[in-house]
């Protein structure tokens, strides 16, 4: 294989053509087999330097970026907010400076403002991923969404996935969206106009204020956490008339076609925006997207650092 | 000590002038304005081809002295105003600490009498420490100097307190320039929202949070009758509120910046340019559109910069981190030329209003300026076929956080006097 991306960065939707974004979740494929081995190694990116610069709390996406680095033999080196200069008022920019004179092949930064993957790439002569930035993107997301879609429905094109919740402070929304436009699938995205951004127009998403008109068109409900810890804000009343106007329960999956499947980016609110008996119920990917997770960052990474001239795929 | 502009286009709207003419300055003050003119001794100045305006004078500055004299002081201040071919500046009194009474203001005047000719004409702040609470020593500071009062950069959110503040001034001939922001609604907004909000991510600052106030400071303004000068209107509705109170007769006036006139929220990228983070944010290319409607109709009385100085190290920060505003001086009147004059939408007579006369009109205390014998020798020389490449190196005040960064412009001041003074001569600042 000798493909390459078209761009050496992930930092938003825009980096990604459609054939990328195909490459992309073939790649996964292959690397998911890998994730079932007992010895879960390959030596593909051996010598290279992967650092997660996580400047926001995120166990999770933290995880399954160093997992894959792991599992592609990468060097990974974690720096993250409690034990970076940061909190000593070191801005972005130094730190990114700070990082480039130890050399580095691919920096994956989560960070609690929009644009800091840019500060970083302008600061770094190395691949840039975006692992969340601010309420604006989230790319590996919404690829390890779309690689767990075709895995359970078999295909991206012509699919219609609605996306309930809090689309204003989304950065997986934000990715999800023009992702879903680029591979041939119809986004619609369901809110209360409170969390909806100013002009949901421009996004390109059908929108939708009642889930239940809605609800039979859907071959995937996608539900957007509600951020409990910013619920002063919020943009509606209570969690139980959100739950009644927005969340995924077993009455609104019996209203909904037969196949379809639900997802969740984690962690779930249990009972706010998706019942505990759909959380678990066999139409529930949530689980399987976190396993995707691990093969479409590994493809990333085997792709954004050069792919074929580190060595051959599983 | 004389001197003599020879062959300049005389260009003012208040004295009826747009004529090719020379003029003699004897000891500050014009002496004479005709045809073929002579000194028998003294220093000549070739003005062919170049457009000589009465002093400009920008209503909006913000020197940073005393606090952050590492981003301005009055002194670098005063010289990028030259550089831009302005004769006074009015800087805000939003320092460190803020200036808030007449030690301050006398102050800030010692620093200005730094030899330098351009004049300065200090605001100070209408309420204490600017936290909008109580009343400022408006009286104290009115004696020590000040022309206006203005907490800018903040917004009186109480308007009880803003109605006892204009109350209160009205007594005395300032003015009060108001920053209009309703704080709630504009919320974390780094970003007029809508489009560009949308599609950075990033907090959005509706038009209504201007507008609210706008409107409030207009009510209060008929309720009081104290005149109120809004600063920096960024929005269509803005102008129109204005429109509609100065039609009514109330002593409303208000200004635009360059960097709302000429740039829109469409310039903002995935490149997140903190120098185009400013407060108010950069709105539509259709508010663009309604200020300049409204300069050229007359609702808006004159083009203020809102320079706004910050150190590298800030503006390098995180959009939603760093901190507002960009530079001005520098670079209005070579942008105004740009965009307005030289592309035949407006004349220099138009021009000479919004830099000279319009900002000297909402701030009665400044005085008068014309190309008139008797009057100061205060003009501003302006060559309009002069090329400006936007660079860092290019600019003369302390900080290059402007917005029109990598700009070519057309058209630049080469002379500046203030009293028969040169500030800026052969498009250099005077060294002094």
């Amino acid at each position: 294989m000798t493909a390459m991306l078209s761009s050496r960065h992930l930092m938003t939707m825009d980096d990604v053509t459609a054939d990328d974004i195909a490459l992309i979740l073939d790649t996964a494929e292959s690397f998911a087999e890998v994730n079932e081995r007992r010895i879960k190694k390959l030596p593909t990116l051996r010598g290279r330097t992967v650092i997660n610069l996580f400047l926001e709390p995120s166990t999770r996406t933290r995880m399954s970026f160093e997992i894959a680095a792991k599992r592609l033999s990468a060097d990974g080196v974690n720096f993250t907010a409690s034990s970076s200069a940061t909190v000593k008022g070191e801005s972005l920019r130094d730190t990114a400076a700070t990082l480039a004179a130890m050399s580095c092949d691919l920096v994956i930064v989560r960070h609690k403002y929009a644009g800091a993957p840019q500060i970083i790439a302008e600061m770094m002569d190395c691949s840039v991923v975006n692992g969340g930035d601010g309420v604006h993107e989230h790319p590996t997301q919404a690829l390890l969404d779309l690689y767990t879609m075709r895995q359970n429905l078999g295909h991206l094109e012509g699919l219609t996935v609605g996306i309930v919740g809090d689309i204003a402070h989304s950065r997986v929304a934000g990715s999800l969206v023009p992702a879903l436009r680029k591979v041939g699938a119809t986004p619609i995205i369901i809110a209360p106009p409170t969390l909806l951004p100013a002009r949901p127009d421009i996004l390109g998403a059908e929108v939708a204020y009642d889930f239940d008109q809605v609800l039979p068109r859907l071959d995937v409900a996608y539900m957007l956490r509600i951020q409990m810890e910013r619920f002063d804000e919020a943009g509606f009343p209570s969690l139980r008339e959100y739950a009644r106007l927005y969340g995924m329960n077993m009455k609104r999956l019996s209203a909904a076609k037969p196949e379809l499947v639900i997802m969740h980016p984690g962690p779930m609110n249990r009972g706010v925006e998706i019942s505990s008996d759909v959380a678990d119920h066999a139409r529930s990917l949530v689980l399987g997207q976190v396993e995707s997770g691990v093969a479409v960052r590994m493809a990333v990474m085997y792709l954004l650092l050069g792919g074929a001239d580190s060595g051959a795929a599983a | 000590m004389a001197l003599l502009l020879k062959g300049g286009r005389l260009v003012d709207p208040a004295a009826g002038l747009d004529t090719v003419a020379d003029v003699v300055i004897r000891d500050g003050v014009i002496v004479e304005i005709g045809e073929d003119l002579t000194i028998p001794k003294g220093v000549t100045i070739e003005c062919a081809e170049k457009v000589v305006l009465p002093g400009l004078v920008d209503l909006h500055v913000h020197l940073r002295e005393p606090g952050r004299e590492d981003e301005e002081t009055v002194s670098s201040g005063k010289r990028a105003a030259a550089h831009g071919g302005f004769a006074g500046i009015c800087p805000m009194p939003n320092t460190e600490p803020v200036a808030d009474e007449g030690s301050a203001i006398t102050a800030l005047m010692d620093l200005a009498d730094d030899g330098f000719p351009v004049q300065v004409f200090p605001v100070g702040a209408m309420t204490v420490k600017q936290a909008g609470e109580l009343m400022a020593e408006i009286g104290d500071m009115h004696h020590a100097g000040a022309v206006a009062f203005s907490d800018d950069g903040r917004c009186v959110q109480d308007s009880g307190v803003m109605r006892r503040v204009m109350d209160y001034a009205k007594m005395f001939p300032v003015t009060l320039m108001s920053h209009c922001q309703d704080d709630a609604l504009a919320g974390r907004g780094v970003v007029n929202e809508g489009v560009v909000s949308t599609r950075l991510g990033l907090p959005g600052y509706p038009a209504a949070a201007e507008e609210i106030m706008i409107a409030r400071d207009i009510a209060l303004c008929e309720l009081t009758g104290c005149r109120v000068h809004v600063q920096h209107v960024s929005t269509a509705r803005g102008v129109e509120l204005i429109r509609v109170a100065k039609a009514a007769g109330l002593p409303v006036t208000c200004e635009v910046t360059p960097h709302h006139l000429f740039l829109d929220e469409d310039m903002l990228d995935l490149t997140y340019d903190t120098n185009r983070k400013m407060n108010p944010p950069l709105r539509t290319a259709a508010d663009r559109e309604a200020l300049l409607d409204g300069l050229v109709d007359g609702t808006v009385d004159a083009i203020a910069t809102d320079h706004a100085p910050h150190a590298a190290h800030e503006k390098q920060l995180e959009f939603e981190l760093a901190p507002f505003g960009t530079t001005g001086l520098e670079t209005a009147l070579s942008l105004v030329n740009t965009h307005l004059v030289a592309c035949g939408r407006v004349t220099w007579s138009q021009v000479a209003q919004w830099m000279c006369h319009g900002p000297r009109s909402c701030v009665p205390l400044i005085p008068e300026q014309r190309i008139e014998v008797g009057r100061p020798g205060t003009l501003t020389i302006v060559d309009p076929e002069a090329r400006v490449e936007v660079t860092r190196e290019w600019f003369v005040g302390t900080s290059r956080n402007s917005a029109f960064l990598g700009a070519k412009l057309l058209g630049k001041a080469t002379e500046v006097l203030v009293d028969g003074e040169w500030a800026l001569k052969g498009g250099k600042v005077v060294e002094r």
